[in-house]
């Protein structure tokens, strides 16, 4: 190497001091490179500069007081700031929330500037071991243990064990059965899915007539002649179970109201009345309620999994991952003429499960006969 | 200032006391300057232990005020719109405590941002842990304690989402209907027995509400205490660097710095959190109304971790499958089970046996204590962003809805473009991520035999110019030989040809091959042309003798 290579070459400072990727160089973590040497008595563990740590000492103690200080503005505010309207808890609550936030902050940052300014840095080292035990220990716990269960009988005395293992057998269902009674209507189990084949819409009103539709939220029946605009959509519930919420997890409906040359061949007509449709509102694929209507196109559109119905031609699926159309429920007007229900739907309504069946080819079957 | 020479009487005192009962004093020898190595992605874990206390807390403070009835009354808090409203005691304890209780809506919002830093940061732990290999042996029964714990808080997670019973939360509820009743043979029985009978009841809440305060925290904070305890036992990873060994820790001790640092930490996670609370609102129940099957609410979106439930429920083909025709019975909703069970099963169940596959694939049965960077394992790595983009193509999906509407894309466009993208999108990931990491493993490579461009433009002799590289700082090249060989089996054949025994048969002829695959050294560090032509280059440019500086 000769002299003048060496004035023009500095490969030392011109090293990047880090490669990304790559941890910093050092413990960084514990704070800059600055500290005193001379104190340093125990290998791994760096003192602080003193006059950097009293500097330190002096920030510490400024974010501990702001702690001190959020913490009795908390207090303020919780007896100062009522609640009891939105306005008045959105004022408590960024009061109350911003004094524990910079509280809880002065603390954390006061002590990360402590270890890392004050405390010293380490890089200590200790061994590891393999976990495994050593080899003698283990001949020992075996050895126990096969005298241990010689001792207790367990081996020798066949019955005891088969007898033991008899009465565990039923002891271990116990749990099990007791949760039998999970179900509250206590009905037997295979009942379970003819409840979910039928609605309140094959029910009669205390009278004995069918029951009306009537609109969600107001309770008002419908007059088939006042639902006259088509392209019209009601939400309809059964009349007298407006607030049964089991109910109306089946039996509530989404109505519409058709121009007659618009219906399709997929819906009954004879289920219609003056081009007035009435679907189960409960999506077909999970149960959601299939809530929103584009006029345009009719279709029916279930906000939860995007499943797309025609509402002009049976309700058919068009999208989504719904298998099948949602019912239709047989509509027709009392005397008054109120839309009322013929009776109940077909087939079950709702998501399917195991013993649904595929009952609209039921359906159609029974069609077919009469 | 001055310095302690004895321990304080306040503290001997009391410890004295208590090392004469229990004789903590040997546990204490041991453990209070155990050793913690230091790495920015061992906090990631921290992050959730920490909310889980916080959700501890808040959630204590919730139960006091929270009714889990779903008795029907008639709202009389002093939020207005729903003065008179029917209501379910449930929802109206909630807004009693969102209106009613000074602090209350603060509380409820810290839980629920809580939970969801719980699952993120659970979810960014077990990535680091994965892609660093720190589930291996002897890891693996943490490991499977860490998938439980992810599995139970997403459970937590539903379950607690469903006790406000606000318009929102019954969708979710109605969805977990579908989904349970959709389950062959036994749907309708689990639907009946959970719900007390037909769907909703007046029962779920009760029981969502012992489950989730009760049961499942109670197994949440068995599992977090053994998570802890072995971690404990079986010392901390480290990372691969100067004077770190397989045998040995190197950090800072327990006592002071880390349990100062662990303290200060927690107060972060807390601060995030409650500052969150106070600035973002999350959950706005009152805006929802009561729960009513009747009604939704459009662009009903769940919490995030259950994104990739909804995703997959989305994006399914309408496929159902009546078995036996027309009898009651058969039905198979294959659109329901389907993207209910198989995303959460493979990923689970893969997260479960991962580490025992690679070690029936490596025949690797040592233990390992440094932690492998990412690039040294790409296969492993692959495998972990091609799961994670399967995952994350599901869970974009789950918001089409949103992605349509404010993208301006059809709706329909987004699920078919989500069906083909949730096969070929990990297909991808895997070759470009292998790809990635080869290319990382090469500049490992670069660096290591060949130096750091130092910015040093050297003139030659003969008129030839060339950039003086230097030597990495020895931190980062002990960081990069850290880097051993993915181990493998002895997969060759002998000379007559024949394999060795166990991978003859044709399980264990896909076992050679997948160990060929899987390990081995793809990019030896020591390779580098710069060393076959050192001394070449020395030859050429005399100046390239500096002892520091290695020439290209």
């Amino acid at each position: 190497m000769t002299d003048n290579e060496h004035e023009i070459e500095q490969p030392d400072e011109r090293v990047p001091k880090r490669v990304i990727g790559t941890p910093a160089p050092g413990t960084s973590m514990l704070g800059t490179a600055e500290t005193t040497e001379a104190d340093q008595d125990v290998p791994g563990v760096t003192l602080q500069d003193p006059v950097k740590a009293r500097k330190a000492e002096k920030i510490v103690a400024l974010c501990f007081t702001i702690t001190f200080l959020a913490a009795i503005a908390f207090i303020i505010s919780y007896v100062y700031f009522q609640v009891g309207s939105p306005e008045a808890t959105g004022t408590s609550n960024l009061a109350l929330g911003s004094s524990l936030t910079i509280a809880i902050l002065g603390l954390a940052v006061g002590i990360v500037i402590w270890v890392r300014q004050i405390m010293p840095k380490y890089s200590l080292i200790q061994e590891r071991h393999t976990m495994a035990s050593d080899e003698a220990d283990r001949d020992v716990v075996a050895e126990t243990f096969v005298r241990g269960a010689n001792e207790s009988g367990f081996v020798k005395h066949k019955l005891l064990r088969r007898t033991l293992l008899l009465a565990a057998a039923p002891l271990g269902l116990v749990p099990l059965v007791l949760l039998r009674d999970l179900d509250n209507s206590r009905m037997p189990g295979a009942r379970f899915n003819k409840e979910l084949r039928h609605t309140v819409w094959g029910t009669k009103t205390k009278e004995g007539k069918p029951l009306r539709l009537v609109v969600e939220g107001t309770g008002q029946p419908i007059r088939a002649a006042d639902f006259n605009s088509p392209g019209g959509i009601l939400s309809v519930v059964p009349e007298g179970y407006q607030h049964d919420l089991n109910a109306l997890a089946k039996a509530t409906l989404i109505l519409i109201k058709f121009r007659p040359e618009e219906i399709k061949s997929g819906t009954r007509l004879n289920w219609t009345h003056d081009g007035i449709v009435a679907y189960s509102k409960i999506c077909t694929h999970v149960g959601c309620p299939a809530a929103l209507y584009e006029q345009n196109t009719h279709h029916i559109l279930c906000p939860c999994h995007q499943s797309t119905f025609d509402a002009a031609d049976g309700a058919k699926v068009i999208f989504g991952p719904a298998a099948r159309p949602l019912p239709q429920l047989p509509i027709t007007v009392d005397a008054e003429g109120y839309l009322i229900a013929q009776g109940d739907f077909e087939v079950p309504v709702g998501p399917s499960y195991w013993e649904r069946g595929d009952a609209e080819a039921a359906a159609r079957e029974k069609g077919g006969q009469a | 200032m001055s310095e302690l020479k004895a321990t304080p009487k306040a503290i001997a005192g009391p410890s004295n006391f208590l090392d004469e009962r229990l004789g903590g004093a040997n546990f204490l020898k041991r453990n209070l300057r155990k050793i913690f190595p230091d790495h920015w992605s061992f906090l990631l874990g921290e992050i959730a232990l920490y909310s889980f206390v916080i959700l501890l807390l808040t959630g204590t403070f919730l139960t006091l005020w929270f009714k889990p009835s779903m008795m029907e009354v008639a709202y009389d808090g002093s939020y207005a719109p729903l003065k008179g409203v029917m209501m379910s005691e449930a929802y109206a304890s909630s807004l009693e405590i969102s209106f009613d209780v000074r602090g209350g809506l603060l509380m409820r919002q810290m839980h629920h941002w809580a939970a969801l830093l719980f699952v993120a940061g659970m979810t960014v732990h077990m990535l680091r842990v994965f892609f660093t290999g720190a589930y291996r042996k002897p890891r693996e029964i943490n490991w499977i304690i860490g998938v439980l714990l992810l599995t139970l808080a997403l459970a937590e997670g539903l379950t607690g989402y469903s006790l406000p019973d606000d318009l929102l939360s019954g969708a979710g509820l109605r969805i977990t209907e579908g989904v349970a009743i959709s389950l062959p043979l036994v749907g309708t029985y689990i639907t009946f027995f959970l719900f007390g009978g037909e769907y909703p009841g007046e029962d779920v809440i009760s029981r969502f509400y012992s489950l989730h305060i009760l049961l499942i925290p109670g197994i949440l904070l068995a599992l977090v205490t053994a998570h802890m305890v072995l971690m404990w036992v079986q010392k901390h990873t480290q990372m691969p660097g100067k004077g770190r060994t397989n045998q040995n820790v190197v950090g800072a001790p327990f006592y002071p710095a880390f349990m100062a640092k662990a303290g200060a930490y927690f107060l972060f996670t807390l601060g995030v959190i409650s500052g969150l609370a106070t600035f973002t609102q999350i959950n706005p129940i009152w805006l929802f109304g009561p729960y009513t099957p009747a009604d939704i609410s459009a662009g009903s979106q769940p919490d995030w971790y259950m994104g990739f439930l909804e995703g997959s429920l989305r994006l399914m083909p309408p496929w159902e499958i009546n078995l036996f025709g027309t009898a009651n019975a058969g039905t198979l909703p294959l659109s329901v089970i389907i993207p209910a069970l198989v995303p959460m099963g493979i990923i689970m169940t893969g997260l479960a046996l991962y580490p025992f596959l690679e070690r029936w694939v490596t025949g690797d049965n040592r233990e390992h204590h440094i932690a492998d960077r990412p690039r040294n394992n790409p296969h492993r790595t692959s495998i972990g962003i091609a799961a994670m983009t399967f995952y994350g193509v599901l869970w974009l999906l789950g918001a089409n809805d949103e992605i349509a509407a404010n993208f301006h894309v059809s709706l329909n466009h987004t699920t078919y473009a989500g069906r083909v993208l949730v096969f070929v999108g990990p297909a991808l990931a895997y070759l470009i991520t292998y790809r990635i990491c080869l290319g990382l493993q090469r500049s490992d490579q670069a660096i290591v035999s060949h130096g750091v461009e130092s910015g040093v433009i050297k003139r030659l002799p003969h008129g030839e110019f060339i950039e003086v590289h230097t030597p990495p700082s020895e931190d980062i090249e002990a960081h990069m030989r850290g880097k051993e060989p993915v181990p493998m089996l002895p997969v060759d054949e002998d000379s007559s040809g024949i394999p060795p025994k166990g991978m003859r048969g044709p399980l264990g002829k896909l076992r050679g091959r997948m160990s060929r695959a899987y390990g081995g050294e793809k990019i030896p560090l020591d390779d580098g042309h710069g060393h076959e032509h050192e001394d070449e280059h020395a030859a050429i440019g005399s100046g390239g003798s500096d002892d520091r500086s290695i020439t290209h």
